[in-house]
């Protein structure tokens, strides 16, 4: 009956890092990511003590990551640059996407990436970009729909 | 491509001085091997000295709360004033020590063992005199064999009725080890 209990936060932390920095490479270029990195683990601290299972830890550090990259993207909107994209990558599938999906508005490329790339459900994605599950899907095809316009 | 060390350290940093942990930890060198050290807000509440992180980490987010990272600066005074003791340059330890988490019978007796000065030893059955309980030898013993701070909180000046040393949670080597370094005497 008990949940799976909650980790202390450090190994949350070492499980999840690594990842979630390329992650935030991928999407604000390496400069930018460092400030988004400490604050997803900032945020992600903060909201810890009231997690009430640990189930889906992973996909909750995306969400978090996802949410700050977008606040960071849109507060840099005005002066009109996308970063370069990070050009290393261990795992190509994932930068393929990023790379095809780099000049995308900032929501309907998040939702492409955590679709397409890291499997999230629509759930999760709405939770990452702060709407609901229906704007999640919504912004996930027409970002799709984007892409294939824009490659055919 | 892995997080730069300098962005994780100030993560770390970050966190502790946002008051943002249930626990701070971090290790350090000494004699008696390598220790694991841990304080909350509050104060010092953990020495180990089997620092095998998993499982202490594991007490430490059940005791004060699942916020528990490393993070150096917390503990910076702690592991000086070991330093210090190690070298023999300190008698007693100026820190705050959180027992908070633990039962009082246990919390008592912690106190009291406190005022067991620097060099000297006393009997279980003398510090069951001490806080009232005569006939409460054994779970003295046992209260010590269960505490959380050794060293700052000097379990190991705690002998056996007939000075050995009888035993120590850290093994009985380092229990004489931090008595020798006190210039105690024993039996």
């Amino acid at each position: 009956m008990e949940a799976v209990a909650i980790p202390p936060f450090e190994r949350f932390y070492e499980d999840t890092r690594e990842e979630i920095w390329r992650y935030l490479v991928r999407l604000l270029g390496r400069e930018a990511a460092e400030e988004a990195f400490q604050e997803t683990f900032l945020r992600a601290l903060r909201g810890y003590a009231k997690l009430s299972h640990a189930r889906h830890l992973r996909a909750w550090a995306y969400t978090i990551a996802t949410r700050v990259a977008v606040d960071e993207r849109r507060r840099r909107a005005p002066a009109g640059t996308i970063p370069e994209l990070a050009t290393e990558d261990e795992r190509p599938a994932y930068a393929e996407l990023d790379h095809l999906a780099g000049d995308l508005p900032a929501t309907e490329r998040a939702a492409v990436v955590l679709r397409y790339g890291y499997d999230l459900p629509y759930a999760d994605i709405a939770a990452a970009l702060g709407s609901t599950e229906a704007a999640a899907r919504q912004a996930t095809s027409s970002g799709v729909r984007r892409l294939r316009r824009r490659n055919t | 491509m892995t997080v730069p060390t300098n962005l994780d350290r100030a993560f770390r940093e970050r966190a502790a001085a946002e008051g943002m942990l249930d626990v701070a930890y971090d290790f350090t060198d000494s004699p008696v091997g390598e220790l694991l050290v841990a304080a909350t807000e509050r104060g010092l509440c953990r020495i180990s000295f089997d620092p095998e992180p998993e499982g202490e980490l594991e007490w430490l987010a059940k005791a004060y709360g699942v916020r528990v990272l490393r993070s150096p600066r917390p503990l910076e005074d702690s592991r000086r004033e070991l330093d210090e003791y190690f070298e023999g340059r300190r008698n007693e330890f100026d820190l705050a020590i959180d027992l908070e988490a633990l039962p009082s019978f246990q919390q008592l007796v912690l106190a009291e063992l406190q005022r067991v000065p620097y060099g000297a030893t006393a009997t279980y059955g003398s510090l069951a005199e001490r806080i009232g309980k005569p006939r409460a030898a054994r779970a003295v013993g046992g209260a010590l064999n269960k505490n959380p701070v050794p060293i700052v909180v000097p379990c190991h000046r705690i002998v056996g009725a007939s000075g050995s040393l009888v035993g120590y949670a850290g093994g009985l080597e380092r229990k004489r080890q931090l008595l020798a370094l006190e210039g105690a005497m024993l039996a």
